[in-house]
């Protein structure tokens, strides 16, 4: 008997996993939720594969508290990893209590019959199925992880690319977002945002949004002003209503835009040591120095955050597109002053999820406006502008990065520094809410301070801070900023993506000064195996050493998520006219087993995609008092004539265990983009994002250092 | 309280089908879309027509409904995302985009769905360069332009061979 996965250990009930319907169906249950990443189509594939039925058989039922067992929050790259290894114990356990059921009704052995997509036959030719005995099968049985699932190579629908199950649906028109749902008697809420961060309510005449018709409530508590109306078109007039009737005090708390690096070097912070690695070694030929930083990103979903909150004798119901319905739950739960067990979230699909955005927020608001129509749903979507200036932010960062080199100029010591926010937030996990709101009532809560995962469960600011080449000493210091002027949160890859832009540059430059080529200078200090697979495959793809166009660069990066997740390499071509171009990109991942070929090669793609956006137009305006809250035309983010080519190799490695596909290409794809710059015009650009003015602005500066 | 301004009537042809719905004076195309006529494929993304995710066609052009009065469709023929598989037959381009499992989260899916087929019904043969500079005005944040890219250019070759086999 092997340990219960962590999942099944808090969740072992089989049946919270899955039942059997007896219209020949089976649903399956997870804490996990789709987020337009695809996991419930590879969760469905697992249960597929244990339980020996057609794929189509499985439905997957979206997560509800109280029926769903609770795996926390759907991040960190880890739901297949997670959710994944509890399914496939739990439906391997679950077909051997069947058939075990089976074979005392028929008093035969279990191992004399045969399975056929959910029907059991014995030899003697009697049959039952899943669907009549499943049930009582499993019922009250606790997992025990005695039935060792699957082996490799008895897979057969596990390690295939199938279609998503969700996609046909998008495509025809027949899905149903949570923007979508209508529910009896729902009213529509709006929030007045404050118009800065660290503004307060000084006075509000109500009275001209209250008396719009169709205007069901005002609410306000504190500095939270919120409407609620029979449409969202009354609700948004009477918004504006209250906009020109607000009077706020505002302060101007916010660190200036153009030195983001000064102020995170200078803000109180908490100093951890990540790495240290520094016995001995002799002295030092040179030190070869270098600083990196990034703005603060938006999480710029196309869809705007929404929920619907109803109340009923004191009980709340929720539905929201959360990446933690159980999370959400318990900050609510706090805000409220109300026993968990008296509220019920319940998860819809909404916006492409990139991390803590303001799905949690947006359920706040409606709760707290539902509270004044008590009996009726209230819908609450927020606006263009509040998206892009109110969900939580990937926090700005500032990199140091040294490097003692000998005569010959290979690496005696590398040192590195991370001054930033934390890099999560996320509800359900302190005694304080983190919901938006939450700080903004009359009685408030304090404002939640950005936390760091320890760096062993793959950290935030450091994660991946740790140079994964075998240089003799090592130290990785990690100052996490104390103040928060800028509501941040988990953003994708969270500070992965700028340390490995930071790296892996910097390494660049250390082969550079060497004279020696980038790639073969990595391969030279790499010894991980899967690592030189994934580097040299996507070198391959990418033609690495063949000649190349004017005005093209090469580069190439590459990181292992976490330092314990997904191996992935980028090589990327750019062309440099009056703008930067990312004119390909070849990457090679490695999730060890893949379950869904096609669906890790999308999420990479994706990843890719959007960290190209980040790597090239990016950050978060915003001035001493106020964040910009114009919408798209503050916040541009890559099209589609901009998007480069992206060719994805999937290395199937069925026998190593499943990890995350979702964050692994965001670092490498920077660094790439970043190596492929200097290589087409020998500047480095070590600020995000690399925009033209950056690239112009450097140019001049070494042209005045050399004249 | 003031009184609410009184309902309009607005009459139009949906997806092949003539509609009335009532509405308020003010409203806009994807107000009457995704509230009386109960077609919620078409999608809010910003209300400012910048994002493209509410993109239907109005008489076989790409409009913004999230800013087009209602009452200018009145009279118009409007297709949505819905009206492109009526009666349960996917068109070719959304057969395309499901063998190029050409979405993410998918909310962005239905404005581009939308241009593309207005693109196709102009142009048989468009090149890559083409499509793009055709799908610019929408936004994706998931990452999946390629595979749009791909199924619109895939979606031009069924049909081009389509043609060539019924003639």
């Amino acid at each position: 008997m092997s340990a219960l996965p962590t999942s099944l250990a808090k969740n072992p009930r089989l049946g919270q996993w899955l039942r059997f319907r007896a219209e020949g169906v089976v649903e399956v249950r997870s804490g996990k939720v789709e987020l337009g990443q695809g996991i419930l189509t590879t969760l469905a594939q697992i249960a597929a594969e244990e339980l020996d039925v057609a794929l189509e058989r499985i439905a997957m039922v979206p997560a509800a508290t109280g029926s769903s067992p609770d795996e926390g929050v759907t991040s960190g790259s880890l739901s297949t990893q997670d959710s994944g290894t509890a399914l496939r114990f739990a439906c391997a356990e679950a077909r051997a209590l069947c058939l075990e059921a089976a074979a005392r009704r028929f008093g035969v052995s279990a191992a004399s019959l045969r399975l056929a997509d959910g029907d059991i036959h014995a030899a003697d030719g009697r049959r039952t199925s899943y669907w009549e005995i499943g049930d009582a099968a499993i019922e009250g049985r606790d997992a025990t992880a005695s039935i060792a699932p699957k082996a490799a190579d008895a897979r057969r629908i596990a390690g295939r690319s199938v279609p998503r199950t969700d996609l046909a649906d998008k495509v025809l028109g027949h899905a149903r977002f949570i923007h979508d749902l209508a529910l009896p008697g729902m009213l529509h809420g709006r929030v007045l945002r404050p118009p800065s961060p660290g503004a307060t309510l000084a006075s509000l005449d109500e009275s001209a949004a209250q008396s719009l018709a169709g205007v069901a409530a005002v609410v306000r508590d504190g500095s939270f002003v919120g409407v609620v109306a029979r449409s969202e078109a009354i609700a948004s007039a009477a918004i504006e209503r209250l906009r020109a009737a607000a009077r706020w005090n505002e302060l101007a708390a916010l660190p200036d835009a153009s030195r983001l690096d000064e102020w995170l070097r200078s803000a109180p912070r908490e100093t951890t040591v990540v790495a240290d690695r520094t016995a001995g070694g002799p002295r030092p030929a040179r030190t070869l120095k270098a600083s990196f930083t990034r703005p603060y990103l938006a999480h710029a979903s196309v869809a705007p955050s929404c929920a619907i909150a109803r109340w009923e004798d004191g009980a709340l119901h929720v539905h929201t597109h959360a990446q933690g319905i159980y999370n959400l739950r318990a900050d609510l739960a706090i805000v409220f002053a109300m026993p968990a067990e008296r509220i019920v979230v319940e998860h819809v699909q909404g916006a492409g999820c990139y991390g803590h955005n303001g799905a949690d927020d947006v359920a706040l608001d409606a709760a707290l406006l539902a509270r004044a129509v008590d009996g009726q749903p209230v819908r609450v979507q927020w606006t263009r502008a509040d998206e892009l200036a109110w969900s939580p932010f990937g926090p700005a960062m500032a990199i140091d990065l040294e490097a003692d080199l000998d005569d010959a100029g290979e690496v005696l010591a590398w040192r590195g520094a991370t001054w930033s926010n934390g890099h999560t937030m996320r509800p359900g996990r302190a005694k304080i809410p983190t919901l938006l709101a939450a700080s903004q009532l009359a009685t408030p809560f304090e404002r939640s301070l950005c936390v760091d995962p320890p760096f062993a469960s793959g950290g935030g600011s450091q994660r991946n801070s740790v140079p994964a080449y075998d240089f003799p000493r090592v130290r990785v210091e990690c100052h996490r900023v104390l103040e928060m002027p800028l509501r941040a949160s988990a953003l994708r890859s969270l500070g992965a993506f700028a340390n490995v832009f930071a790296i892996e540059g910097f390494v660049d430059e250390i082969a550079h000064a060497r004279g020696e080529d980038p790639l073969a200078w990595r391969l030279r200090r790499v010894s991980d195996s899967r690592a030189r697979a994934v580097i040299e495959s996507a070198a391959r793809r990418a033609g690495w050493g063949s000649a190349k166009r004017e005005g093209f660069g090469r580069g190439i990066g590459w990181a292992r998520y976490k330092g314990a997740g997904a191996y992935c390499a980028v090589a990327a071509e750019v062309e440099l006219t009056h703008e930067v171009r990312v004119r390909r990109l070849c990457i090679a991942i490695d999730v060890g087993f893949a379950v869904n070929p096609d669906g890790v090669a999308n999420q990479v793609e994706g990843g890719a995609i959007q960290a190209t956006s980040w790597t090239l137009k990016e950050a978060v305006r915003f001035d001493r008092t106020r964040v910009a809250a114009d919408g798209w035309e503050g916040y541009p983010i890559l099209t589609f004539s901009e998007v480069p080519r992206v060719e994805v190799e999937v290395l199937q490695r069925v026998d190593e265990p499943s990890v995350g596909a979702g964050e692994a290409a965001q670092g490498p794809t920077a660094a790439a983009i970043g190596n492929a710059v200097r290589d087409a015009i020998g500047v480095r650009i070590r600020d995000l994002p690399i925009t033209a003015g950056r690239i112009a602005a450097a140019a001049l500066a070494e042209e005045t250092e050399t004249a | 309280m003031t009184h609410e301004p009184p309902m309009e009537t607005v009459s139009l042809r949906v997806n092949g089908r003539d509609r009335e719905a009532r509405v308020a004076p003010d409203a806009t195309l994807i107000e009457l879309l995704r509230g009386p006529l109960e077609l919620p494929a078409t999608r809010f993304g910003c209300g400012t027509e910048r994002c493209g995710a509410c993109v239907v066609l109005m008489d076989g052009s790409p409009i913004y409904s999230c800013t087009l009065p209602a009452a200018a469709a009145a009279g118009r023929a409007v297709t949505t995302l819905e009206g492109l598989s009526e009666g349960g037959n996917a068109s070719p381009l959304q057969r395309a985009l499901i063998a190029e499992q050409a979405a993410q989260c998918g909310y962005c899916l239905s404005g581009i769905a939308m241009r593309a087929t207005a693109l196709l019904a102009r142009h048989r043969d468009p090149s890559e360069d083409e499509v793009r500079a055709a799908l610019d005005p929408h936004l994706c944040r998931c990452g999946s332009h390629n595979r749009m890219v791909r199924a619109v250019l895939r979606a031009a070759r069924e049909m081009r061979e389509s043609e060539g086999t019924s003639a």
